[in-house]
């Protein structure tokens, strides 16, 4: 279609989350009809951030600065330490602006039938964190899944020990959402979870 | 119609509730209607799933589920729902995808409690590890459904799980022999089985090679209680011959969720003894 360096950059494009080869091409024509403009800043910032941006030392979010931003920040809780399953779950948190303590990603959740185990995920540096002090509660903010909740649990198992108050996200009724669309378990859950007025 | 495209949209072909759900399905050519359990999804692309489900006539089948990673059908295509599902394909052994719908959403009462979602997953697990794919096990797949509607009952299940597990190895062909005493043909008192043989024998009949010997759980041989230390053994019993017979055929050990629902009863088997050990308090003494 327009040579071997088309080909190359709309086959690495469509290999991007929400990205098809149709999306691909359209994307690959705009960036090369505007190279000056489009192209070529898009290839520096690529550039710049593979070399500078990497996973925090404390918490695994990712930064150019280790530590990263928000476990350097002096005005954040220190007491508080929010378990997310990834970077994508602390980016939400922190859109949503409504934590001002701290993060860890734990790097995924255990999956019996995915091979994910124990020692797969970056809980021993969290472990340290609470050993290290000052740490008074830990929030578990993991999905709403079977594999969410399962390492839920064995993360509590294993943090209770250090007497840390552990405590995990609701599950409910979303904002805007009417009851007759919600789905069975998320009505189950919301009832169990029903709270005094 | 929740986790993907199809046509079960009438009230007729989606019918709720648990009451007989291996009645409900229709089968034509390579398209068919059941009850299923989802015993695993994984994320395939970025919105479908690589699920496998059990049904009553089908057994264990696997299907691409449309929309069951996205954000509205994650929920449905969670391990350990209920759901009417369909399964459409243009040949018998192509993969074909599944629509569902939720009939008892499993997960979730199961995901408060501990030990009820490592019962869900270990059973799922266990499921899906040793079933052989487009087999019926019709008797299996019932009394997998009963255990998971009353899974969140808590750990008095756990007699159901294990007998659940005898069931599926008597179903693969690898049942235990628990009605008499392989050595004296005895019908009471039977307390040990042999870990090669599979057959029962009495306290009496153990003699020196009861060190050898897995411990017999009441509940397994009629018994109507059974605490921690029972369900602890009972596990134990069902996992050694599920792990040499049904998996080590495969060449595959116990799948994780399994291990770890054995450890968290062997934990509360442990407390027990502890707390039955301490001497009891006197009242106004501390």
């Amino acid at each position: 279609m327009g040579g071997p360096e088309v080909e190359r950059l709309i086959s690495l494009l469509a290999k991007l989350p929400g990205m098809g080869p149709r999306s691909a091409r359209r994307a690959a024509l705009r960036l090369l009809t505007e190279p000056e403009t489009r192209m070529l800043p898009l290839a520096q910032a690529l550039a710049e951030a593979a070399r500078a941006v990497k996973p925090c030392g404390v918490c695994g979010n990712l930064d150019s600065l280790d530590p990263c931003a928000i476990c350097a920040d002096p005005h954040r809780d220190r007491t508080v330490i929010c378990v997310v399953e990834g970077v994508g779950e602390l980016w939400a948190l922190e859109r949503a602006q409504v934590h001002r303590g701290l993060y860890h990603v734990l790097g995924g959740t255990l999956s019996a039938l995915g091979g994910v185990g124990p020692d797969d995920l970056n809980v021993a540096p969290l472990i340290a964190r609470i050993e290290a002090g000052g740490v008074e509660e830990a929030i578990l903010a993991l999905g709403a899944t079977v594999d969410g909740a399962t390492t839920a649990h064995w993360l509590t198992d294993r943090l209770r020990p250090l007497g840390v108050r552990i405590t995990r996200l609701a599950q409910g009724v979303p904002m805007g959402g009417a009851l007759d669309i919600l789905d069975d378990g998320t009505l189950a859950t919301a009832l169990r979870a029903r709270r005094p007025v | 119609m929740r986790g993907g495209r199809g046509p079960a949209r009438s009230a007729a072909a989606t019918p709720r509730g648990l009451a007989n759900p291996c009645r409900r399905h229709y089968v034509q050519g390579m398209d068919w209607q059941a009850p299923a359990v989802v015993l695993d999804a994984r994320p395939f692309g970025e919105g479908d799933a690589l699920a496998a489900v059990m049904t009553a006539e089908h057994g264990l089948h696997r299907g691409l589920a449309r929309g069951g990673a996205s954000r509205s059908g994650a929920a449905v295509w969670q391990a350990g729902n209920l759901l009417q599902v369909r399964w459409v394909a243009r040949l018998s052994d192509q993969l074909g995808s599944f629509s569902g719908e939720m009939i008892h959403p499993g997960a979730a009462h199961a995901m408060d409690d501990a030990l009820a979602l490592a019962m869900l997953s270990a059973a799922c697990a266990v499921a899906e590890g040793v079933l052989p794919e487009r087999e019926p096990h019709p008797r299996a797949f019932e009394a997998l459904v009963g255990l998971i509607a009353n899974i969140p009952r808590g750990a008095d299940m756990l007699t159901d799980l294990v007998r659940w597990e005898a069931l599926l190895l008597a179903d693969l062909g690898y049942g235990l022999d628990l009605e008499q005493c392989a050595v004296t043909g005895e019908r009471a008192g039977l307390a040990f089985v042999s870990p090669r043989t599979g057959r029962a024998v009495t306290a009496a009949a153990s003699g020196l090679w009861k060190d050898r010997l897995l411990p017999l759980p009441g509940f397994m041989v009629g018994a109507n209680t059974a605490g921690p230390a029972d369900w602890r053994d009972g596990l134990r019993l069902t996992g050694h011959f599920l792990a040499r017979d049904a998996f080590g055929h495969l060449h595959r050990g116990l799948p994780q969720a399994r291990l770890m629902l054995y450890d968290r009863v062997a934990a509360m088997a442990q407390d027990a003894e502890s707390a039955a050990e301490r001497p009891a308090a006197v009242p106004g003494e501390e």
